[in-house]
């Protein structure tokens, strides 16, 4: 069986994956995104940056800690008829949190209150009618970055007014959303095809809870109603290896916050006791299959 | 995979560190003294460069 990882650099999930892969007896082939070069004119015939041939893999798992580059890789590859993990339609809805925000609304899974606006003044109305605190979010990234609790209006009017300075055009694209009053902590659960396999609270005083800003993480026991709602929103998104934020509101009710298309998990086995990267593998080595040949 | 024990210099603090046995290609560790992101960019001689920068469009 060909596998190939495709990674920015190698992080402990890219090991554990590697691990966990050679424990099944695959040695995946590693390739790194700053190395490739696709020439679009031509299919999976041509190398890759090894001297394989794309379309001897029969899988691509996309692990880039950078998101465009594993974004445009994989609409490469699908297009090839190259099966990934994530695909790239899951990828592209996951990467971007107003498609992320349209696939759950589209399919009745309950979220934060969201409004997209585009100009400061529009933004700003959308927060008053939201009420204070609101969040304020870039639509793409990661770790927690950029994103701004507003507690009123003289902090919302001063962030719009810095994020309008600011080049990216994504960050003149106003997500906000509602502030959900969590206990505390928020609940990461991982899902890997049809199975929710762990969770864990991500706990911190800091109303960011990601682990990569410090949240801790322990376990958080699977229940009927976490599983059915991460197996609602997997399949919103078209599944594959998920890690899907949620968060406990005041009313004990549960709603759906983000998905994760390249998870990261190196603090999550070991309070959970599931060795998620040998889940991954094993799903991994079910999706895999020859490359069907698809015409340009 | 390597499975040799060995020391490199980093190239940020000039601190000695001894890299795990299991060590590998691309792979990111921190200096243990001054924290700095690293990259081993080469086993076989061993080489390890300042990773990149965390960029804009970086995450999960």
């Amino acid at each position: 069986m060909r596998i190939a990882l495709l990674v920015t650099h190698i992080r402990p999930e890219e090991k554990l994956l590697i691990g966990a892969f050679q424990a099944h007896g695959i040695e995946p082939d590693v390739i790194l995104d700053r190395d490739l070069h696709f020439n679009i004119n031509a299919g999976m015939e041509q190398p890759a940056p090894n001297g394989s041939a794309w379309g001897d893999y029969e899988l691509v798992m996309e692990r880039c800690v950078s998101t465009s580059r594993g974004l445009y890789a994989t609409a490469i590859l699908n297009a090839w008829g190259i099966p990934t993990i994530n695909r790239y339609s899951t990828a592209a809805l996951c990467a971007d949190k107003l498609h992320t925000s349209l696939a759950l609304a589209q399919h009745g899974i309950p979220q934060p209150q969201t409004r997209l606006t585009f100009t400061p003044d529009a933004a700003l109305n959308s927060i008053d009618s939201l009420g204070y605190p609101a969040v304020l979010k870039p639509v793409t990234g990661s770790w927690g970055r950029l994103l701004a609790r507003v507690n009123d209006r003289d902090s919302a009017e001063a962030i719009l007014e810095h994020r309008e300075t600011l080049g990216d055009y994504q960050q003149h694209i106003y997500y906000v959303q509602e502030y959900v009053h969590k206990p505390e902590r928020d609940i990461r659960a991982f899902v890997v095809g049809d199975e929710t396999i762990c969770a864990i609270y991500r706990t911190s005083p800091h109303w960011i809870t990601n682990t990569a800003r410090g949240g801790q993480a322990t376990n958080c026991p699977i229940t009927p109603e976490i599983n059915t709602l991460c197996q609602r929103a997997a399949a919103a998104v078209g599944g594959g290896v998920l890690a899907l934020d949620l968060f406990e509101t005041p009313e004990g009710e549960l709603l759906m916050n983000e998905i994760n298309h390249t998870m990261e998990f190196r603090n999550s086995s070991t309070p959970t006791g599931v060795n998620i990267a040998d889940a991954v593998v094993r799903y991994a080595i079910t999706q895999a299959q020859p490359a069907l040949e698809v015409a340009l | 995979m390597s499975t040799l024990i060995r020391a490199v210099i980093c190239p940020e603090c000039e601190a000695e560190i001894t890299l795990p046995a299991n060590i590998m290609q691309n792979e990111l560790i921190a200096c243990p003294d001054c924290a700095a992101d690293l990259e081993i960019i080469s086993l076989n001689p061993v080489e390890i460069a300042l990773a990149p920068e965390v960029e804009e469009d970086w995450g999960e």
